[in-house]
C-alpha cells in the first residue's frame, strides 16, 4: 500500500500521518517501513505532540534486529513508559536478555533503558542490573551504572541504602571513564558520607587529569567541598605554603622538623589537590577553568589564588552567556581582591555590542577595582559611557560615579561636579539618575552644597521623573534652613501640581510641608494646611496615613500628646548617609561558580561549603593501607567480546578488578609507542614525585626513616597520565609490571603455637608489589592468638642480617584470645633466597623468627610480547643462561597444567606464544628489576628443555631446580 | 543535571523538546517568553531565568535559543558549555545549525542528543566518537538508506570511548595525508577621536584540518612562542612538554579542530593595520549635518587589507543621509538608523572615502555624541603578532604528509570603536 519513495520525499518533521496509518506501516513486514514510521513518531516526540496511542504497536519492535530501529523504539519508550506502565513491562524482558549481550555497547544501551523506564515496579530489576552492571568488565558498562544509579534514586529514594555501597563499589573503580559519573551519582545520593571520599581522595586527584571535561567539573566541584570539612585553613599570616617548601616536606626529614616549628604547614593531600588541577586551567573547556578557578578562591592559600586571573580573563572572550556567569563571579570576587584583577582593568572596557546584562556587570567590576590610583583612568571611560545611546546604562553609569565617588574621598566633589554639569543632559533618565545619586552624595557632605540645592530646585520645573522628582523635594526639605528663600516658592509651586503627582512624590511633598512648617510656619502654615487637605482626601491610602500622622505630630491641639513636642527633632533628625554598596557584596556566601551564586539565591540541592575545621582531622584517613589480598572472585570472562576493545580495558585499568584475568592479552603497543622513548622515560622520572604518597604514620614510628610509599599504581598511571605529557606511549625498555597471575596462597608457619606461648603466626606472599618500597616483597602475616589471655604490643624487634631492610607493621596494641588478624609487612631479601631474621616481640616475650623466601617470590611479572621476549633472551645467554632437559608427567604436557606449574612455583608472568609447544614466562627480581626469563619447550616422548635466563645467576640456577622439581612431578 | 532542552525559534516558537528525565511541560518556557518580550535585543535576554520549580538557562546562537530546563544546583557555565558543544555537534553534522536543518534532521538530531546526554549528564560529546555511533547524513546515504532500509547507527562502542585518546578513532586511512593549520587572529581594540589606542588585544586560535593515516604523533614548534601570553589547549595537546619546551606535542583528533587557542600580551604594543579619519558634524538649529569618513592603511606589511566593513550607529535624530563612497556599496536603515558601507578591499594608492550630508529631523536638538565606527577586515597571510610556526614534524607513521600552514588577521567581534572625547570634567 505504502510506496517509500513517497514518504522519504517529504520532510519528515512537518509531514504528518495519521496514528492508524502509522500503526499499519509498524506492524508490516518491512524493517524499512517500520524505521520509516518510526523516524515519523520520533518527529511527533520531538514536536511535543502526543504519540501515546501507538505504544502497543511500537513496544512489539523493541527486540528488532535493525539497530537504528531499535534505538528510535527505546527513544520512544522512555518518553512514554511513564504513563503506559503496564504495556512497558512487556518489554522489560528483552531488556534482561540484553543485558547479558556479548557486546558491551549493547549491553549498557539495555541498562541505559532499562534505568530510564520509570515504573515503580521494576525498582528490584533495575536494583539487581545495577549490582551486576557495577562489576562488569567493562568501564563503559560501569560508568553506565553510575548514571542509573541516580535514576532508581530519584524512582525509589528508599533504595539510598544499597545504592550508597553501589557507589562505594564504583568510587574504587580506577577507570578515568568512570570516576566522573561516580562522583555525580554520589553528589546526588549521599553527598553528606564524605566517609566514602577518604581512600579514593588521592587516586581522585591523580586521575583528574584523565578524566573527561564533564566529569571534572563535577570532581572538582566535590573535592572543594570535601577539602572545605579536612584541612586546616590556609589563610593566615605565618603560613608557610609555596610549593618548594612542601615538596622537601616530602623528601627530607631535616625540612620536616624545621617546618615542624611552623605553626602552620599545609596537608600535603591539601597541596596534592591544588597541583593536579592547576593545568586544568588551560583546559578549553569554560566550566572546567571556572571549577579550578573557584577551587583556588576557596581553597589556596591568599597569594595562590591570583593564578587563575588570566585564565577567568580569557573566558571573556568565549560566548555572551560564559562571559556573564564569569563576570558575575569576576564580580564577587574583586570585591574582596581587587588586586587579582587590576591588571586586567581594561578587559572589563564595556563595548557598544555588548548585551546590556554583561555592561552592567562590567561597570560593576569596574567600579570595585576603582582606587586611588587608578580613578582617573576609570572616570575617563565612564565618561564615555554616559553619553551612550543606551541610556538606561548611561543611568548605570552615573550610579556607578556615585558609588566611585562614596567610596573614594579624594573624588566626591570632582563627581559631584560632574553629576551637576550632566543635570543639564538632555536626556531625562539620565538627569533623573543625577539627581539620585546627587541626593545620595549631597547627604555625605551637605554643608558646602546650598548652591547645587538651588541649582536642583530650578530643575523641578522641567523634569517628569518622580524619583528624581521626590529625591529633589527630600532634599530640599532635609535642608530647608540652607535654602531659606527657595524652599517656600518651591512648596507653593508642588502645591499646586499636587493631585497629579505620583504617589512617592505626594509623600515627598507631605514631607517637606511639614518640615517647612515646623522652621518657617509663617510663610508656609497656609500651603501646608492646604497640602494636609488635599492629602486626607487622597486616593492612596498611604498618602492619607501619612497625611494624618504629620497633621497630629506638627500641628499643636489638645489630644497630640507629649510627642509634638519632638516633632523637629523627630523629622529633622540627622540622618545617617546612605552606603552604596556593591551588590555582589554577600555573593561570596555562595560557592562561586554556583547556579546559587549567580541568582544569589539558594537553588534547591545546594550544598552548603562549610568553615574551615578548626582542628585538623584526622590525616591518615586517606592513607590507603596496604592492599587486601585480591578477592578471589572471578570475573565472567567471556564477556569482551571485540578482542580490541578488550585491550585497551587492560590498558585503561590494568590494576582494577577486570585485569586480574588469568591469561591476560598482552596491551597492543601502537605504533607510535615505541618513538617516544626518551621522552617517556624522562617524563616518569619526573612525575614520580608527584605521583608517591606520603608516609603519614611515621609519626608514631620516630625511630624509622620516612620512606617513599610508592603505590602500586603509578607505574600504570604515569603512563596514562597526561601531566606525562606522553598519552600513547609504553616504555618499551623498562617492562611494565603486570598483575600476579592468581594462584591460591601458600601459608608457611613462622611461629608455633607452642613455642610462640600461644601465639601463632603463620605467612604468605601475596605476591602484590609492596607498598612501602619498590625494591620490597610484600609479606602478609597472620597473627593468632590461643591464649585465653589478650596479648599486648605486637611488634617486630630486632632484624637482621644487616643486608636485608624490613619495613615493620604498626604495633598491635592488643589481640583478643582467639582472634587473629592480619598485617603487612615488605622486606627487602635483595635477591637472594637468604633467610630474614627478626624477632617478634610482645609485652612480655620475645620469639626469634625467620622468613625464607622461596626463589619465585623474588620475582614481578613482567608483560611482553614474543618478539621482546626473544630479544631480551637473546642478549642473556652465556652464562647467563642455564637450562636443563627434564622428563615430564604426561598429564603436564598440555599448555594449561605447565603454566599452572609455573606460575605456582614463581611469580612470573605468562608471554603469550605462537607455538604450542612452546612456554615463555618472564619476571623481573623485586630488588635490582634484573630480567628474568624463563622458557619450557616441549618436545617428544614426555620430555621437554626448560631454559632460564637471568645475570643473576645463582638466582637462576635455583629457580631451574625449582621449576624442575615442580614440572617433572606429578 | 539537564532536565530538558527545549529549541525556541526568533518569533517565540518551540520548534524541538527532548527530555531526559521525566516530561516537563512546556509551559515553563512561557518564564523564558517573558523576559524575551521584556528584553529590547534578543541578545539581552539573561542567561540564567529562575522559575518556581526550575531554572531555565539559555544560550543564543544561529538565532536559535537553546533552553536548558534544570531543576536543582548545577555549575551554569556547565549548561552553558554544553550547550554550545550541541550547537557545535549540530553545525558540525549538519553544515548549518538553522531550524530548517534541525527540523529535516530531526531523527538524527534526536539519535544525537539521546547519545550525548544520559539522564542529563554528559555521555559522549566528542566528535568523532558521536560520528562512529551517528553517521552524518550525506545525499547519498539517505538514499542508500531509504532502499536498503540500512541505517545511521553504529552497533559496536566507538574504540575512541574506551581509549586513552579517546578525541581519534583507529583505523583511520587517507590515500593523501594532509595537516593543515590555520593560524587566525583577531584584533579587538577600542579607539578615541583622537585615533589613540584605548586597549587593543590580539587574541588567536590555531585551527586545524588534520587527514592523516595511523596514529600519527606530531609535534608543531614556533618560532616565538614568548608571544603567546595565556593558551588553552585542546585535551590532545601535552601540557608537560609545552611547559617544559614550548612545543605542541599530540596525537591529533581526525578532521578538523581548534588546536590552541592565545592572548598576546597587551604588554607588547599591537599596532592597528588600519586607520580611519572622519569628520561628522551636526550644527544647532540646521536640519543637515555633514559626513566624511576615509580609511586607509597602516603597518600591513605590504599585505592587503580585504574585506573591509564599516558600520556605525547613527544618533536617533538622523532622519536619512545621503552619501556618496569612492568604492563599495552602503546602506542605511531609516528604522535602527544602522548605516553600514561594505567596502571591500582597500587600495593605498586610493583610499575608500564616503562623504555627503544627513538630515536631522526638524526641530531635534543636536546629537550629543559622536557616533562609535565599528570596522571589520580581514588580512592574508599576515599573523599581526608577528607569530610564527617552526616546523611541523611527524612521528610514529612512516609516510610523509603534505603540510600547509596559512595565516591571516581580522577584526575582532568588535574591532574599533571611535569615541568622543570626554565632556566631563
Amino acid at each position: 500500500v505504502f510506496s517509500i519513495k513517497s514518504y522519504s520525499a517529504l520532510n519528515l518533521y512537518s509531514c504528518s500521518l495519521k496514528n492508524e496509518d502509522l500503526k499499519e506501516m509498524l506492524e508490516s513486514n518491512k524493517e524499512s517501513l517500520k524505521l520509516e514510521a518510526m523516524k515519523r513518531i520520533v518527529g511527533l516526540i520531538a514536536k511535543g505532540k502526543n504519540a501515546s496511542e501507538l505504544f502497543p504497536a511500537v513496544v512489539k519492535n523493541v527486540a528488532s534486529k535493525n539497530i537504528e530501529l531499535k534505538k528510535l523504539v527505546y527513544v520512544y519508550l522512555v518518553r512514554y513508559a511513564e504513563e503506559q506502565q503496564d504495556l512497558a513491562l512487556l518489554s522489560i524482558s528483552t531488556f534482561q536478555r540484553a543485558l547479558k549481550d556479548p557486546n558491551q555497547l549493547i549491553r549498557a544501551s539495555a541498562l541505559r533503558v532499562l534505568s530510564s523506564i520509570r515504573v515503580p515496579i521494576i525498582v528490584p530489576i533495575m536494583m539487581l542490573a545495577i549490582k551486576e552492571a557495577a562489576t562488569d568488565l567493562s568501564p563503559y558498562v560501569r560508568k553506565t551504572a553510575a548514571h542509573a544509579i541516580q535514576k532508581l534514586y530519584s524512582l525509589d529514594p528508599e533504595q539510598k541504602e544499597h545504592l550508597i555501597e553501589v557507589i562505594d563499589k564504583l568510587l574504587k573503580d580506577k577507570s578515568t571513564l568512570v570516576a566522573g559519573s561516580v562522583v555525580m551519582a554520589f553528589e546526588e545520593v549521599c553527598p553528606d558520607r564524605i566517609d566514602l571520599i577518604h581512600k579514593n581522595y588521592r587516586k581522585l586527584c591523580n586521575l583528574l587529569v584523565d578524566v573527561e571535561e564533564w566529569g571534572q567539573v563535577v570532581i572538582i566541584t566535590m573535592l572543594t567541598r570535601y577539602a572545605r570539612t579536612q584541612f586546616l585553613s590556609p589563610w593566615r599570616e605565618d603560613a608557610l605554603f609555596d610549593e618548594n617548601s612542601e615538596k622537601a616536606f616530602y623528601d627530607s626529614d631535616v625540612e620536616k622538623e624545621k617546618a615542624d616549628s611552623k605553626p602552620y604547614m599545609m596537608d600535603p593531600d591539601h597541596r596534592l589537590l591544588l597541583r593536579n588541577t592547576k593545568p586544568l586551567l588551560q583546559s578549553r573547556n569554560t566550566a572546567v577553568v571556572m571549577a579550578v578557578a573557584q577551587l583556588y578562591w576557596h581553597l589556596a592559600p591568599k597569594q595562590e589564588v591570583s593564578i587563575v586571573t588570566k585564565s577567568l580573563v580569557r573566558l571573556l572572550r568565549s560566548h555572551r552567556e560564559v562571559q556573564y556567569i564569569v563576570l558575575q563571579n569576576i564580580a564577587t570576587m574583586s570585591i574582596q581582591r581587587k588586586g587579582m584583577f587590576e591588571p586586567f582593568l581594561k578587559s572589563f572596557y564595556v563595548r557598544s555590542t555588548d548585551a546590556t546584562h554583561i555592561k552592567t556587570l562590567k561597570l560593576e567590576i569596574l567600579t570595585n577595582l576603582a582606587t586611588e590610583a587608578n580613578i582617573s583612568t576609570i572616570l575617563r571611560e565612564f565618561q564615555t559611557y554616559v553619553k551612550s545611546q543606551d541610556k538606561q546604562f548611561a543611568a548605570t553609569t552615573i550610579q556607578a560615579i556615585g558609588r566611585c565617588a562614596t567610596n573614594i574621598s579624594e573624588i566626591t566633589d570632582t563627581c559631584l561636579n560632574g553629576l551637576v554639569l550632566l543635570l543639564s543632559n538632555r536626556d531625562e533618565t539620565v538627569v533623573a539618575e543625577c539627581v539620585v545619586v546627587i541626593k545620595k552624595l549631597l547627604q555625605t557632605q551637605p554643608s558646602q552644597h546650598s548652591d547645587i540645592i538651588k541649582h536642583m530646585a530650578k530643575l523641578l520645573d522641567n523634569i517628569t521623573v518622580p524619583m528624581a522628582r521626590a529625591s529633589i523635594l527630600w532634599l530640599i526639605g532635609e535642608y530647608c534652613e540652607r535654602v531659606p528663600k527657595i524652599a517656600p516658592d518651591v512648596l507653593r509651586k508642588v502645591a499646586k501640581s499636587f493631585t497629579s503627582e505620583e504617589d512617592i512624590v505626594k509623600l515627598q511633598t507631605l514631607n517637606l510641608a511639614a518640615k517647612l512648617y515646623l522652621t518657617n510656619s509663617k510663610q508656609t502654615k497656609l500651603l501646608t494646611q492646604y497640602i494636609l487637605n488635599l492629602g486626607k482626601y487622597d486616593q492612596n491610602y498611604d498618602i492619607r496615613d501619612r497625611t494624618r500622622f504629620l497633621r497630629q505630630l506638627i500641628v499643636p491641639n489638645e489630644k497630640s500628646g507629649a510627642l509634638s513636642k519632638y516633632a523637629k527633632r523627630i523629622l529633622l533628625a540627622s540622618k545617617p548617609a546612605p552606603v552604596l554598596e556593591s551588590a555582589f557584596k554577600d555573593r561570596d556566601r555562595f560557592q562561586l561558580g554556583t547556579l546559587s551564586h549567580t541568582l544569589n539565591a539558594k537553588a534547591s540541592g545546594y550544598l552548603e561549603l562549610s568553615d574551615w575545621p578548626t582542628v585538623a582531622p584526622d590525616q591518615s584517613v586517606r592513607n590507603v593501607e596496604v592492599m587486601e589480598p585480591q578477592s578471589l572472585e572471578r570475573q565472567p570472562s567471556t564477556r569482551g567480546s571485540d578482542l580490541f576493545a578488550y585491550h585497551l580495558l587492560v590498558l585503561l585499568c590494568s590494576d582494577s578488578d577486570d585485569a586480574k584475568e588469568k591469561k591476560r592479552p598482552k596491551p597492543k603497543l601502537d605504533s607510535v609507542s615505541s618513538h617516544s622513548k626518551a621522552s617517556s622515560s624522562s617524563d616518569n622520572t619526573a612525575s614520580s614525585g608527584s605521583e608517591s604518597e606520603e608516609d603519614t604514620d611515621s609519626d608514631s614510628e620516630p625511630e624509622q626513616k620516612k620512606k617513599k610509599k610508592l603505590s602500586s599504581k603509578p607505574q600504570v598511571r604515569q603512563i596514562l597520565s597526561f601531566n606525562c605529557g606522553c598519552k600513547m606511549c609504553l616504555c618499551v625498555t623498562a617492562f611494565q609490571v603486570s598483575s600476579p597471575v592468581f594462584v591460591p596462597p601458600k601459608s608457611h608457619e613462622l611461629l608455633h603455637r607452642m613455642s610462640g606461648k600461644g601465639l601463632a603466626v603463620s605467612y604468605h606472599f601475596p605476591r602484590q608489589p609492596c607498598a612501602y618500597s619498590h625494591r620490597m616483597v610484600s609479606v602478609q602475616l597472620t597473627l593468632t592468638n590461643g591464649r585465653d589471655q589478650p596479648l599486648e604490643d605486637i611488634c617486630v624487634g630486632e632484624a637482621g642480617p644487616p643486608g636485608i631492610a624490613i619495613h615493620r607493621f604498626a604495633t598491635i596494641e592488643r589481640l583478643q584470645p582467639e582472634a587473629s588478624i592480619t598485617v603487612s609487612m615488605g622486606i627487602d631479601f635483595n635477591d637472594s633466597t637468604q633467610a630474614a631474621n627478626f624477632q617478634l616481640c610482645t609485652k612480655t616475650d620475645q620469639f626469634s623468627v625467620s622468613i625464607q623466601p622461596a626463589v619465585g617470590e623474588l620475582l614481578m611479572p613482567v608483560t611482553m610480547t614474543e618478539q621482546d621476549f626473544l630479544k631480551e633472551q637473546g642478549q642473556l645467554t652465556g652464562m647467563n643462561e642455564s637450562s636443563v632437559t627434564i622428563t615430564i608427567a604426561p598429564d603436564s604436557m598440555s599448555s594449561q597444567p605447565v603454566g599452572r606449574k609455573v606460575v605456582s612455583v614463581a611469580n612470573m608472568g605468562v608471554v603469550p606464544s605462537s607455538q604450542n609447544s612452546i612456554h615463555r614466562f618472564a619476571a623481573k627480581t623485586v630488588s635490582s628489576g634484573s630480567l628474568v626469563l624463563s622458557s619450557v619447550v616441549l618436545q617428544e616422548a614426555s620430555t621437554a628443555k626448560l631454559v632460564v635466563n637471568t645475570e643473576k645467576t645463582v638466582l637462576g640456577s635455583v629457580l631451574l631446580r625449582e621449576l624442575k622439581t615442580a614440572l617433572s612431578q606429578g | 543535571m539537564i532536565h530538558s532542552l527545549f529549541l525556541v525559534n526568533s518569533s517565540g516558537d518551540i520548534f524541538l523538546e527532548k527530555h531526559w528525565k521525566s516530561v516537563v511541560s512546556r509551559s515553563v518556557c512561557d518564564y523564558f517568553f517573558e523576559a524575551q518580550e521584556r528584553a529590547s535585543e534578543p541578545e539581552n535576554v539573561p542567561p540564567v531565568i529562575p522559575t518556581p520549580h526550575h531554572y531555565l538557562i539559555s544560550v543564543l546562537r544561529h538565532r536559535i535559543y537553546f533552553v536548558a530546563v534544570i531543576q536543582s544546583e548545577v555549575p551554569p557555565l556547565f549548561v552553558i558549555e554544553f550547550l554550545h558543544r550541541v550547537v557545535d555537534t549540530f553545525q558540525d553534522y549538519f553544515g548549518v545549525c538553522t531550524e530548517a536543518a534541525i527540523k529535516d534532521n530531526v531523527v538524527v538530531v534526536y539519535e544525537l542528543l539521546e547519545e550525548m546526554l544520559d539522564n542529563g549528564f554528559p555521555l559522549a560529546t566528542e566528535s568523532n566518537i558521536l560520528k562512529e555511533l551517528i553517521k552524518p547524513p550525506t545525499i547519498l546515504r539517505t538514499v542508500v538508506n531509504t532502499i536498503t532500509g540500512s541505517t545511521n547507527v553504529g552497533e559496536q562502542l566507538p574504540t575512541g570511548q574506551l581509549s586513552v585518546v579517546p578525541w581519534r578513532r583507529t583505523g583511520v586511512k587517507y590515500t593523501n595525508n594532509e595537516a593543515y593549520f590555520d593560524v587566525v587572529e583577531e584584533i579587538d581594540a577600542i579607539i578615541d577621536k583622537s585615533g589613540s589606542t584605548i586597549t587593543a588585544e590580539i587574541q588567536g586560535v590555531i585551527d586545524a584540518c588534520v587527514k592523516l593515516s595511523g596514529m600519527p604523533d606530531l609535534t608543531l614548534s614556533f618560532m616565538n612562542p614568548r608571544l603567546l601570553d595565556d593558551v588553552s589547549f585542546h585535551p590532545c595537546v601535552r601540557f608537560k612538554r609545552w611547559e617544559a619546551e614550548r612545543i605542541l606535542s599530540f596525537i591529533p583528533p581526525d578532521g578538523n579542530f581548534r588546536l590552541l587557542s592565545y592572548h598576546v600580551s597587551s604588554q607588547n604594543l599591537v599596532a592597528i593595520p588600519v586607520y580611519v579619519k572622519h569628520n561628522i558634524t551636526f550644527r544647532e538649529g540646521s536640519s543637515q549635518g555633514r559626513f566624511e569618513l576615509t580609511l586607509g592603511p597602516k603597518q600591513t606589511m605590504g599585505k592587503a587589507v580585504e574585506s573591509v566593513l564599516v558600520s556605525s550607529q547613527l544618533p536617533r535624530g538622523v532622519l536619512n543621509v545621503n552619501l556618496n563612497p569612492s568604492q563599495g556599496t552602503y546602506t542605511f536603515d531609516p528604522v535602527t538608523k544602522l548605516l553600514s558601507w561594505d567596502v571591500g578591499k582597500i587600495n593605498p594608492q586610493k583610499l575608500p572615502s564616503l562623504k555627503g550630508s544627513m538630515s536631522l529631523q526638524a526641530g531635534a536638538s543636536k546629537p550629543d555624541e559622536n557616533p562609535t565606527i565599528n570596522i571589520q577586515f580581514k588580512i592574508q597571510q599576515m599573523a599581526i603578532s608577528g607569530l610564527k610556526v617552526n616546523r611541523l614534524d611527524m612521528y610514529g607513521e612512516k609516510y610523509k604528509p603534505f603540510k600547509g600552514i596559512k595565516y591571516m588577521t581580522k577584526a575582532g567581534k568588535v574591532p574599533e570603536g571611535r569615541r568622543d572625547e570626554a565632556a566631563l570634567p
